[in-house]
């Protein structure tokens, strides 16, 4: 306060002087954060002005600048052909399920976690369960391909064993779904419990005895109390996955996806990079690109709006 | 918290206790029937009596992956990559950090937003891509580590970690006539290793990792990282073709094979674990979200 106020009195001169002055003073502090701002405006920014080349013909050897210009006719392409539209709907229906059936997975499990009263017990299981978080979409997916496959994969075997018939679940496509959403909540479940339990963590314990005091069933208190103390983490949570619609997960989708399940599992990132790094489509497919990008931002913004208006904090 | 002990408390407790059981053993009995798997006979394999533990143990797969060069030289790219990849962006990040950290920096707030922005909006894939390639990065090992030095997400972590460290400490060294980069290394990061440790954990499995950035950029195969190898032996089942030295022997089955490459590959991570498990609960919460 008193700061801003003897600011006000100075002299804009003075002021200025003052500042130049300290960004001086403070010039290895600038060089020490110089390499880290060169990263973002090298690899950040300047891709993000790459964009223009959605407007353009884009052909590497005359670059952004020698290409042709040819206005919205990748985006006309975009919203015309049939195959994009599919695309899209892949996209979306895996962000539904993503929101559907792996959202809820993390909240119930540290629900289940904190619940779990012997110390060591309880860390026992979350180290189990964050491992998978750190183990990459090739390994995970190589695991279940060893165990899913018509050839010899134990899943398969145990079909048979039971009398079932043998299901060709890699290369199917009523299949992919459903695994694609299995292994996200395997690999991400455990880890996802982290922020809520720190949540939970900072619950003030007498709440608990007064419920119980009251009779409260620990049913009842993990309903009324926990529940209701986690909600504005879950908000914010929310906010943070719906800014994430479109980030499916390049590597774990395309890992997945082979020719016979491609009408289900070709999605927008998958579909970019093949069109742009195998085939060279770099205008179209940056395209593509940038409407992802673009509604990923207008998502979260939403979103954050959204909640601000129900009266959360918000994120941004 | 005091134990509930009336009927209902305990059948609520038991019925936890069995479900969190249920969902450790579907956890890890993935990797034991694959670790199993990779230590037993093709002949074993072939009848496919166990799901657990094999009967007859053998290191035939292991023997076979080995047999090549080419799993050794995977491997090497990926510690390579590993070391100077964490290593580097551990200190663009922290220099970084520090700096916004300092109060007193003018210009911090700007440079903040546009750090969160590209958490926000990104270029995407191919402009990425095409600025990679511009650079001649492609077909580098640089290529798998520069266009990845810094995730905003570590960084605003650390910042906040930093700014956290009572000021006093840094304004009596400062008095002593240490310089910014003095007081980085010898008074901030020594105080802050919880956070060091975490991130540097975070960063060392994101590099080792790595798949997009390899076949992105590396269209030479020898210089594959061993998650891009993987792929190729386990999807593919083709990774190992081009060894014909190893046609005198006989290779066991496909499926011994495939589970012995992952067993490999995950090894390490499962090493560093838990050394690094106990500061990462912690550490993973150190900046929250809210930054």
């Amino acid at each position: 306060m008193q700061e801003a106020a003897v600011k006000q009195i100075k002299a804009p001169a003075t002021r200025r002087n003052e500042r130049s002055r300290r960004i001086w003073r403070n010039k290895w502090l600038y060089a020490m954060i110089a390499p880290g701002i060169l990263y973002f405006i090298i690899f950040k920014y300047v891709p993000m002005f790459g964009l223009v080349i959605a407007f353009q013909d884009f052909k590497p050897f005359f670059g952004f600048t020698g290409s042709q210009w040819v206005g919205f006719k990748h985006f006309e392409r975009l919203f015309t052909e049939p195959d994009f539209l599919n695309i899209l709907s892949n996209t979306l229906i895996l962000f539904g399920m993503n929101l559907l059936f792996y959202f809820p997975v993390p909240i119930i499990l540290a629900l289940m976690l904190n619940e779990v009263r012997i110390n060591f017990l309880k860390r026992f299981f979350q180290s189990l369960v964050y491992l998978p978080h750190f183990l990459s979409w090739v390994i995970i997916v190589s695991i279940s391909f060893v165990m899913l496959t018509m050839d010899g994969g134990i899943i398969n075997e145990l079909l048979v064993y039971f009398g079932f018939e043998k299901v060709n679940f890699l290369l199917s496509n009523s299949w992919f779904r459903p695994m694609y959403i299995i292994q996200v909540i395997w690999r991400e479940a455990g880890w996802g419990t982290i922020i809520y339990l720190a949540a939970i963590a900072s619950i003030d314990p007498q709440l608990y005895e007064a419920a119980r005091m009251d009779g409260a069933s620990r049913m009842r208190q993990v309903w009324h109390i926990t529940l209701p103390a986690i909600r504005s983490v879950i908000i914010v949570l929310l906010i943070l996955k719906i800014g994430d619609v479109l980030e499916l997960g390049f590597e774990h989708v395309y890992l997945l996806l082979n020719s016979m399940n491609r009408d289900v599992a070709e999605i927008i990132d998958t579909y970019v990079y093949t069109a742009g790094v195998r085939q060279g489509q770099f205008s179209y497919s940056t395209a593509i690109g940038f409407f992802k990008s673009l509604v990923g931002l207008v998502l979260v913004m939403l979103a954050n709006y959204l909640a601000k208006k129900m009266g959360e904090e918000g994120v941004y | 918290m005091i134990e509930d002990r009336t009927l209902s408390g305990r059948v609520f407790a038991f019925i936890n206790y069995i479900l969190l059981t249920i969902i450790a053993l579907i956890t890890v009995l993935p990797f034991v029937h694959v670790v199993a798997g990779s230590f037993t006979t093709s002949a074993e394999m072939a009848v496919k009596r166990f799901i657990l533990i094999p009967t007859e143990w053998s290191i035939d797969a292991y023997r076979f992956i080995f047999s090549t060069n080419t799993i050794f030289r995977a491997m090497g790219v990926s510690v390579g990559v590993t070391l100077f990849g964490t290593i580097f962006s551990m200190l663009i990040t922290s220099l970084m950090a520090y700096g916004l950290a300092r109060r007193d920096l003018d210009g911090r707030k700007q440079i903040m937003f546009l750090v969160v922005f590209t958490m926000l909006f990104s270029g995407g894939l191919i402009p990425t891509f095409l600025v990679v390639k511009e650079m001649n990065l492609i077909d580098s090992y640089l290529a798998l580590i520069v266009p990845s030095t810094i995730s905003a997400f570590n960084l605003i972590i650390l910042k906040n970690f930093f700014q956290n460290i009572p000021e006093g400490l840094e304004e009596s060294a400062k008095i002593d006539g240490s310089s910014d980069i003095g007081i980085l290394f010898r008074i901030v990061l020594p105080l802050s290793m919880p956070a060091i440790a975490t991130l540097s954990l975070f960063y060392a499995v994101t590099y080792w990792n790595t798949y997009l950035s390899a076949i992105l950029y590396l269209n030479d195969s020898a210089k594959w990282p061993i998650q891009v190898l993987l792929r190729q032996i386990v999807v593919l089942a083709s990774g190992l073709e081009s060894s014909a030295e190893l046609d005198a022997s006989v290779p066991p089955p496909e499926q011994t094979v495939k589970m012995a490459v992952i067993v490999v590959a995950t090894l390490p991570i499962l090493c560093v674990y838990p050394f690094l498990q106990k500061h990462f609960a912690k550490g993973a919460m150190l900046g929250s979200i809210k930054g």
